[in-house]
């Protein structure tokens, strides 16, 4: 049951994220943060297609991982979710077209790595 | 033209803080909250909004909703490739949080999982947070 909940959340997450860069991405660069232009942002946001998606992939995700952890402790929860990130990382290579040089290739794995040895 | 750079990456740092912290507090919370809720195994939604009432689950989620606005934020001028693996420090604070507060036993390959973490991040910090071009309205 378990590993059940944490595929559904490592699905969820990365569609969810990648939307929501995708979204932002065609939304631009926020620069104003007074609260009447970030309402404005908030509203554009609302209407965006990509932005729903991704909300609703992300409460799937929230939703399914408030199942995991009322099952399993959260230093569980957290490391076995975190396979994701590879995903999107090569989703944001093929996809989002982002250049990944080795400092980055190499500080991706060196985390993932990290999060999975925080596990024991 | 070094200042641009420079407050892309100052904005990118700052939000990045907010990021890390709304979700290493957010899932703290929750985390506490849904002990004292107990098993959450339904299709129906009913047994998750009556969750949402305790009080550490509704103040964990308030947090995990600044946390999605200010992660949508980062993304707005950010790779998704530079934001992942940046904000996974949250992982590394967890496990540092539960040893200074919680008093909970560290393990040999639980430091050197901290120690890959903070390396890790380090090294995509010193990449540019931007590698696309970005939308500009004004078409410049």
């Amino acid at each position: 049951m378990r590993w059940l909940l944490v595929s559904i959340i490592v699905l969820a997450t990365t569609v969810g994220e990648v939307l929501q860069a995708i979204g932002m991405r065609h939304h631009g660069e926020i620069h104003d943060f007074r609260p009447g232009a970030l309402g404005r942002v908030v509203s554009a946001l609302a209407q965006s297609r990509h932005i729903i998606a991704s909300v609703a992939a992300m409460a799937v995700s929230f939703f399914a991982f408030m199942a995991l952890i009322s099952i399993a402790e959260l230093s569980f929860a957290v490391p076995a979710t975190a396979g994701s990130y590879i995903l999107e990382t090569i989703l944001a290579k093929y996809l989002l077209k982002e250049r990944i040089g080795w400092k980055r290739w190499a500080g991706t794995v060196f985390v993932a790595a990290g999060v999975v040895l925080l596990s024991f | 033209m070094t200042s641009p750079l420079r407050a892309l990456r100052l904005k990118t740092r700052i939000f990045t803080a907010i990021v890390v912290l709304t979700n290493v507090l957010g899932n703290s919370f929750l985390s506490r909250g849904m002990q004292s809720v107990g098993e959450l195994l339904s299709l129906s939604p009913i047994p998750y909004i009556r969750a949402l009432f305790n009080p550490w689950v509704a103040m964990g989620v308030s947090l995990l909703i600044v946390w999605l606005l200010s992660h949508m934020a980062l993304l707005s001028w950010a790779d998704l490739s530079y934001v992942l693996p940046v904000t996974s420090i949250a992982y590394a604070l967890v496990a540092l949080v539960g040893r200074v507060f919680l008093h909970e036993q560290v393990s040999m390959a639980r430091w050197a999982g901290i120690t890959l973490i903070v390396i890790g991040v380090t090294l995509v910090g010193h990449t540019s947070p931007r590698t696309t071009k970005v939308h500009n309205k004004t078409g410049a």
